[in-house]
């Protein structure tokens, strides 16, 4: 949690009624995975989430007890907790059609 | 952690504690390596990994991280409970970590490359948490139906298992049996050091588990299938196939409980730690044997009664009715019964139960009546297997086994349907003797190693004092038991008194004839003496007469008044006179 980046202060503001998109990136160090799954993310929420969403990078080794809460096995993981229903998200994020599915984003773009 | 001189790793065993488990590994599982347990549903891997873990904790003081890819905590907690473990307070004593790791493939997508990172860490910071040396993980192949891509699920297996060495836990992976293979998801492949298959067997609608080490790298193991049990106790994992025959023998002997049997086998009774068979057909007094023998609890010996026909009540009080009162014993914690029929389970299973059953009692004294019912839970071959199992066993700890054996009616009574006669020491026989619309018991004795034993077959009788042998009439040429014995006996009796009747007469008519003879040799002594003093006195009168004679020429002489020498001369004509 402390690895915050919650998408830089511009993007994080809360214009319209709509919920924040809350989600976490799970990463362990700065891996190449890791870095790349972050940059992917970020893209896809500017592309399509731009103003309605807040980035939580959370490093496991920093807080591995974080692991268990979220029942992250894989690395990167992103999450989806906001708005609900929970879903995950494996991998570095390269192939966009398959996470904005996956986090249900091309419905709330339109 | 211990380096030979040679700088070569030996192998060090961490025990599981596991009873049984580590006298067939030779000490235990290979410490600070994965070992993966596979197996079928149901034949109790994930019980095993915990046994594994909490008796690491409790008894070798070497906490353990139970990963659960299946169950949750709670059940974890239920389980656990069942093996008389209490997982919470093992958790709040830092003696256990749990950490269920749950996946569902349609909450998940997959996009692009990742690593499972977040296991290790996950792994990591349980094990540090509490300083775990035990680690299991049941089971991990649930990843594979929650992740697509096996290609890195694979890869990281393989890394996984890598970093359980280098962390130097002690590893239990568990895998579900595939087809043809081990595990479904070949993870034999990535365990290398030491495979366990648990097998789940259903033959003839009797369940029975097996044990087996399907490999164990750089250390000797036992290779058979072993039986073993799951209790309330966990589990109990026999070594029973590696018995040899150099078992310590005693030249003690042990009463039978029935004094006349004691004299048939050389006055003294079996051999302790023998094994003693009783053969025969229904009824003919096998159980009531057995309950004598029982009483060897009047020693202060424990006995420990297997019956696979009655409840223990039953023999109670059965045997009350011809006096052997088996309840005090019982009360006083010396005889134990175990009543089961041999169908309830497998072979393996009773042989197992047998075990664990005398581990536990420690008898000196151990009765099976009647093994000839386990063959309704196997073939042949497979009862002799296990009878000569625990018969070794049974040496090997010095306890006198009483095995009965119940022939049936037309089958050869010299011969078990088991097929055991060579691995007993002492065999009587119960046989049925019908007689003149009777039956009645006989006993004799087959065969006793190693002593002189009686050659008689002797009447078994059972009277409500115990058991009595009685000599059978063998008399005529014919063996005669129960009533026509006593008949015998009494038209015996008579004869003997008829016989004894004229004897005496005879004897009676041999003095009078002696008295008759003795008064005629006193009538004809008389006569002799009679005659002989007759002849005396004729003899004594002569001399008298020739006396006078003489002294009459004397006095006519002396009246001639003739010279001396007259006289002389007179002689000399008295002599010329005789020539």
């Amino acid at each position: 949690m402390k690895a915050v980046s919650p998408g830089k202060g511009k993007k994080a503001k809360t214009d319209s009624t709509e919920e924040i998109w809350n989600l976490r990136l799970y990463v362990a160090g700065q891996t190449p995975k890791s870095i790349t799954a972050f940059a992917n993310l970020k893209k896809i929420c500017e592309d399509h989430l731009a103003g309605k969403y807040r980035i939580e990078v959370i490093d496991l080794l920093k807080n591995p007890q974080l692991a268990k809460g979220d029942q992250i096995i894989a690395i990167p993981t992103l999450v989806r907790k906001i708005p609900e229903p929970l879903k995950k998200i494996i991998g570095d994020l390269a192939n966009t059609e398959r996470v904005l599915v996956g986090l249900d984003i091309r419905s709330v773009s339109k | 952690m211990i380096k030979a001189k040679h700088d070569v790793d030996v192998l060090e065993k961490c025990p599981t504690g596991i009873r049984g488990l580590d006298e067939i590994t030779k000490g235990g599982l290979p410490r600070g390596r994965p070992t993966l347990i596979c197996g079928g549903a149901g034949s109790g891997k994930t019980l095993f990994a915990m046994e594994f873990l909490m008796r690491g904790a409790r008894d070798y003081g070497e906490p353990g991280v139970f990963m659960t890819f299946e169950e949750t905590p709670e059940d974890l907690a239920k389980n656990f409970i069942s093996l008389g473990f209490d997982l919470p307070d093992m958790m709040s004593r830092g003696l256990i970590a749990t950490d269920h790791v749950y996946i569902e493939r349609s909450e998940v997508e997959e996009t692009g490359e990742y690593d499972l990172e977040g296991l290790f860490i996950r792994l990591g910071s349980a094990i540090d948490s509490i300083g775990a040396k035990r680690v299991v993980l049941d089971t991990i192949e649930a990843l594979f139906s929650g992740l697509s891509n096996t290609a890195v699920l694979r890869a990281e297996l393989r890394r996984l298992f890598h970093w359980l060495k280098d962390r130097g836990v002690t590893a239990i992976v568990t895998g579900e049996s595939g087809d043809k293979t081990l595990t479904r998801y070949g993870l034999e492949e990535y365990v290398a050091d030491c495979v366990i298959l648990l097998d789940f067997r259903i033959k003839e609608q009797i369940s029975t588990r097996r044990l087996r080490i399907v490999k164990y790298r750089g250390s000797s193991h036992g290779s058979d299938e072993y039986p073993f049990l799951i209790d309330e106790r966990g589990f109990s994992i026999l070594p029973i196939t590696s018995l040899g025959l150099d078992y310590p023998v005693s030249t003690e002997h042990i009463s039978t409980g029935v004094p006349k049997l004691d004299a048939m086998l050389d006055g003294k009774g079996f051999y302790r730690g023998s094994t003693i068979l009783v053969s025969g057909t229904a009824g003919t007094g096998k159980t009531s044997l057995s309950a004598a023998f029982a009483a060897a609890c009047l020693r202060g010996e424990r006995c420990l009664y297997f019956a696979f026909e009655e409840s223990p009540s039953q023999i109670i009080r059965n045997m009350g009715s011809i006096g052997m009162y088996l309840a005090r014993w019982v009360k006083k914690g010396l005889l134990e019964f175990h009543s089961a029929r041999p169908s309830l389970y497998g072979l393996e299973m009773h042989l197992v139960t047998f075990h664990k059953m005398i581990e536990e009692f420690k008898p000196q004294v151990f009765i099976v009546d009647p093994i000839s019912n386990l063959s309704a839970a196997g073939t042949t071959s497979e009862v002799k297997s296990i009878l000569t199992r625990l018969i070794d066993y049974l040496k090997m700890k010095k306890i006198s086994a009483f095995l009965t054996d119940l022939t049936h009616f037309g089958g050869s009574l010299e011969h078990t349907s088991e097929e055991v006669s060579s691995l007993i020491d002492t065999w009587l026989l119960l046989r049925d003797i019908e007689h003149n619309g009777e039956r009645n018991r006989g006993l004799y004795i087959l065969k006793s190693r190693g002593m002189a034993h009686s050659n008689q077959i002797q009447e078994f009788l059972l009277t409500n004092q115990g058991i009595d042998l009685i000599d059978i009439y063998t008399g005529s040429g014919e063996i005669l038991t129960g009533s026509a014995r006593a008949v015998q006996k009494a038209g015996e009796k008579a004869s003997e008194l008829a016989c004894r009747r004229e004897a005496d007469r005879r004897l009676r008519v041999q003095e009078r004839k002696k008295d008759a003879l003795e008064a005629k040799i006193a009538a004809l002594r008389a006569e002799f003496d009679a005659e002989s003093q007759d002849l005396h006195l004729m003899a004594e009168e002569e001399r008298q007469k020739q006396a006078v004679l003489a002294e009459d020429r004397l006095e006519m002489a002396r009246l001639r008044k003739v010279e001396p020498s007259a006289v002389r001369r007179s002689a000399r004509k008295r002599r010329g006179k005789g020539e």
